[in-house]
């Protein structure tokens, strides 16, 4: 049911691990739907991150999509981040099946939520990232 | 590989395959037909029925063949209660029933029937007081299964029939699980009609059974010719009928010590797995569990990823995590004796057959460890709980 590309990350998943002191840490989902995404980024003074890893629970997909995720992000800007959507990752991985969609979606919004800590922690505002949303299945729900 | 998903289906015995042979190419009448090559295949399918009717103590007459367990589960909870109808719309059943019966009993609310599900208690143990108490005027049927597809349970079958009796109520019971892997008599445990499948004890798919008490008055489920006394239409599977036939004849004679070397086998790898494993848990009961089914459940995993990783060692599983599922939720089973939804996510079923092999236990308990302790050291929820213990 997994393309080659998914089952590679989850095999292999890239920056698995943890950020001792990042300049900002996001985590998204909730264990009531069985996935949960945390973000670590280490941002230097231009705005460009630096380093990036993460952790997840969830199934294969929650892992694949986190790891690619990391990787669209890493050494990029602010700005660039900011457009990594989930259907980037997805079309990264080679596609996600239907029902493994929203966990794209939680990539995307473990992004987001680890830039808004970095935006709170250094009072600053990033034009077009919004405050993430508590819930995330929530919002895919609303969505569908 | 290693096969421990032996409660989704068996693979067919040799013996039973070689039993079925002669009914595809040679023997291939329809049963019901009146000349004499005909007569051979009613003979066996006879035989068949004699079989499968000794392993629960019932008469061959009282045995209906069917295309399997969630067909006869489909028959006896709608047959039931549309036959009932009149005297009334209230079934009741248990929390943690098998799909084939609970979405059962779902469409019949849609048709305006009142169910109540009866919860269990952490093992998984139907609460005979709930039971006892759901009991309306209108009851016209209990449907409790007789042991659990995910976490083993067995359930006191007799008790249920007591009550079920003493208010006049038929009790149905979904044993595609138990009939052959445990022992069954339908007169000592009160059941009026129970349902049993092929595959799950090394016969073929897509053959099962009702069994109907005699004098127990439901109406057809498929209509059509004079098939099972006119109950049942639809030319017999012959190969699959003896096939079934075969399989209860081979399940009959491993009822005793065959069965208890598998529960041997289970206790052992359920004990190297709680000790060896930290943070995990037995779902099911203790004791009163299938002699092949071991339940588990470890904390802050998630149950898919569990089992891709496995399957890459060769090992063959199941869980009930919600992305195993197709829905955002758990399994029903693991809800309803309790557990939180992060833990009931984290499940993993393995099922043992005759074959499993102390080694293919050993190897399974290694791979699992490791596994477990990869996904975990990835897992945000491990993290937390590691510096909260620190903390």
């Amino acid at each position: 049911m997994y393309s080659e590309k998914v089952m590679d990350h989850f095999n292999n998943p890239r920056n698995v691990g943890e950020i001792e002191n990042p300049s900002g840490v996001g985590t998204v989902g909730n264990a009531k739907c069985g996935d949960i995404m945390r973000m670590y980024l280490d941002i230097d003074g231009d705005g460009i991150i630096r380093d990036v890893k993460f952790k997840t629970f969830g199934c294969g997909a929650a892992v694949a999509t986190s790891s690619m995720a990391t990787e669209l992000v890493k050494g990029k800007s602010i700005r660039q981040a900011l457009e990594v959507t989930n259907k980037a990752v997805m079309d990264a991985l080679d596609g996600l099946p239907p029902v493994k969609v929203h966990c794209s979606l939680l990539a995307e919004e473990a992004i987001h939520a680890a830039l808004w800590d970095y935006a709170e922690k250094n009072n600053i505002t990033i034009e077009g990232l919004e405050k993430p949303v508590d819930d995330i299945e929530e919002k895919i729900e609303e969505e569908y | 590989m290693i096969y421990l998903d032996n409660a989704a289906t068996t693979k067919v015995s040799e013996a039973v395959f070689a039993a079925m042979k002669p009914y595809f190419c040679e023997q291939y009448a329809n049963p019901s037909a009146i000349y004499t090559f005909a007569g051979k295949s009613m003979k066996a399918v006879d035989e068949a029925r004699k079989d499968v009717a000794g392993l629960i103590g019932a008469q061959p007459n009282e045995i209906y063949f069917t295309a399997g367990g969630s067909e006869s589960d489909n028959w006896a909870v709608k047959a039931a209660a549309e036959t009932y109808r009149a005297k009334g719309r209230h079934i009741i059943t248990s929390a943690i029933e098998h799909h084939a019966v609970l979405h059962t009993c779902q469409y019949l609310e849609k048709q305006g029937y009142e169910v109540t599900y009866v919860g269990v208690d952490e093992y998984g143990v139907i609460k005979l007081d709930e039971l006892a108490a759901a009991v309306r005027e209108d009851t016209v049927l209990i449907t409790v299964m007789a042991a659990n597809n995910e976490i083993g349970t067995i359930q006191p079958l007799k008790e249920i029939g007591e009550i079920a009796k003493r208010n006049g109520i038929l009790f149905h019971t979904d044993a595609v699980q138990a009939y052959g892997h445990i022992p069954l008599d339908v007169d000592a445990l009160g059941i009026d009609m129970l349902s049993g499948s092929g595959h799950k004890l090394y016969g073929p798919k897509g053959i099962g059974f009702l069994y109907i008490r005699k004098g127990v008055r439901i109406g057809a489920y498929v209509h059509g010719g004079a098939q099972e006394r006119s109950r049942r239409a639809g030319t017999h599977n012959t190969p699959g009928i003896v096939g079934m036939g075969a399989a209860a004849r081979l399940a009959a004679a491993d009822l005793g010590e065959n069965m208890k070397k598998q529960a041997a086998l289970r206790d052992y790898l359920i004990q190297r797995v709680l000790d060896e494993i930290p943070y995990s848990r037995l779902n099911g009961h203790p004791a009163d569990r299938l002699p092949g089914n071991a339940s588990f459940c470890f904390r802050f995993i998630e149950g898919e990823s569990l089992l891709i990783l496995l399957d890459q060692k060769g090992i063959c599983a199941s869980s009930g995590s919600a992305c195993t599922s197709g829905s955002l939720d758990p399994s029903h089973v693991l809800l309803a004796i309790g557990l939180p939804h992060e833990t009931a996510h984290g499940s993993l079923r393995l099922t043992l057959s005759g074959e499993t092999t102390k080694e293919e236990i050993d190897v399974t308990v290694e791979e699992l460890k490791k596994i477990v302790g990869r996904l975990r050291s990835m897992s945000p929820l491990y993290e937390d709980f590691c510096k909260s213990q620190e903390g």
